[in-house]
């Protein structure tokens, strides 16, 4: 592999493009997460960097090193793959966790929405 | 064929996944891989709880391409919220959708999509899964976007896995 | 490497780095224990992207192994702390 090597300006461009908008959208998520009042709504920012964030720095990674090597080089793809995969269930028990301990704190959450309600299946 | 690869789904994406980690093409990785993709299923078929079909390939790659559509459009909108909460705070709330949808697989893939979509959290889901609980980022109408979620996201998973 | 990438990348990374210095401040304000559980879930992710763009920089591949580590350690890390503080118990 050889750094010194000349690449086609347009992938050059196209990958400082795709990582300014990750990073753009990496910079919003940690704003947001300080800015935001409440912590459901802070939930909510982060996930701009772990999907369209993690996009374009994977495409950015993909156009960069295929141009390099002259074939496809995909295997950055499985960054977006294994985020979709693992985020939700943290979000989702983090999110669980939140009502879970602002109903025992006594906070202005809505009540358990199987209260009275048999469990089926 | 069915007897010898239980789950031919799971076979493909381990063998898909196996090459592009090795980022090769050599016989050697072809056969690991092979090998990997066909014993995986036999080896974890005690932990599985039950086998998951999926119905409509064709409407299950339509809901794929939508939801990547609505991923991008609603970073845009949530991004845009977070840049303005100064002049306009987000009317973040919690919704309860009824759900139609019961099976187990349908509604671990109703989770992710709605987690994956930023300005969506599912939050609860009920012990009979008769409705869920989710925190919306910034709701304009409630009986719209219910419309809008039930319509867009659970129809077409009932289709795929009941 | 051009100079447009060159800066372009330095910008990135120092954007993310910037956007790691305001997750520390959510994590070090908080207020609840959960906020730092996020915040903490978002630095796994940042550092994760900034390998990327790492690999990128110096055109290795092996920063994207390092990137899969940390995606894999954040997530299990996380993932045990939401569930600690969801009952008090990692494993019930």
């Amino acid at each position: 592999m050889n750094s010194l090597q000349v690449l086609p300006f347009w992938v050059e461009v196209l990958t400082a493009v795709l990582l300014v908008l990750s990073s753009l959208f990496g910079l919003i998520g940690a704003l947001g997460l300080l800015r935001m009042k409440d912590f459901f709504q802070r939930m909510h920012p982060p996930a701009l960097a772990s999907t369209l964030g993690a996009w374009c720095v994977a495409l950015a990674s993909i156009v960069y090193f295929s141009a390099l090597k002259n074939g496809p080089v995909l295997h950055a793809w499985l960054i977006p793959t294994l985020l979709a995969i693992t985020v939700p269930v943290t979000t989702l028990l983090l999110a669980r966790t939140g009502l879970f301990r602002k109903r025992m704190a006594g906070d202005d959450v809505p009540p358990e929405v199987s209260d009275g309600r048999q469990q089926g299946h | 064929m069915k007897r010898l690869f239980p789950a031919p789904l799971l076979s493909l994406s381990l063998w898909g996944l196996w090459l592009l980690l090795n980022l090769s093409l050599s016989p050697g990785h072809l056969l690991l891989g092979a090998l990997l993709g066909f014993f995986a299923p036999y080896i974890f078929a005690p932990l599985r709880p039950s086998p998951a079909r999926i119905r409509k390939p064709g409407v299950a790659l339509r809901l794929f391409l939508l939801v990547g559509r609505d991923v991008v459009a609603s970073n845009l909108v949530v991004a845009w919220g977070v840049l303005r909460a100064g002049r306009r705070p987000p009317r973040s709330a919690f919704v309860k959708v009824p759900l139609d949808l019961h099976d187990a697989h349908g509604l671990a893939a109703l989770a992710m999509i709605c987690t994956v979509v930023p300005g969506t959290v599912w939050s609860e889901l009920a012990l009979d899964r008769s409705v869920l609980l989710m925190h919306v980022f910034d709701l304009d109408d409630e009986a719209a976007f219910i419309e809008h979620f039930k319509s867009t996201y659970e129809r077409p998973l009932m289709e795929i896995f009941q | 490497m051009s100079a447009l990438l060159t800066n372009a990348i330095l910008f990135t990374l120092s954007a993310f780095t910037l956007a790691m210095v305001l997750t520390l401040i959510r994590l070090f304000k908080g207020p609840s224990a959960q906020d730092r559980v996020l915040a903490l879930d978002y630095l796994y992710i940042l550092a994760m992207l900034m390998m990327l763009v790492l690999g990128i920089r110096y055109a290795s591949d092996t920063y994207f192994e390092a990137a899969l580590l940390i995606a894999l350690f954040g997530f299990v890390g996380s993932f045990a702390l939401a569930k600690f503080l969801l009952r008090g118990e990692v494993i019930e």
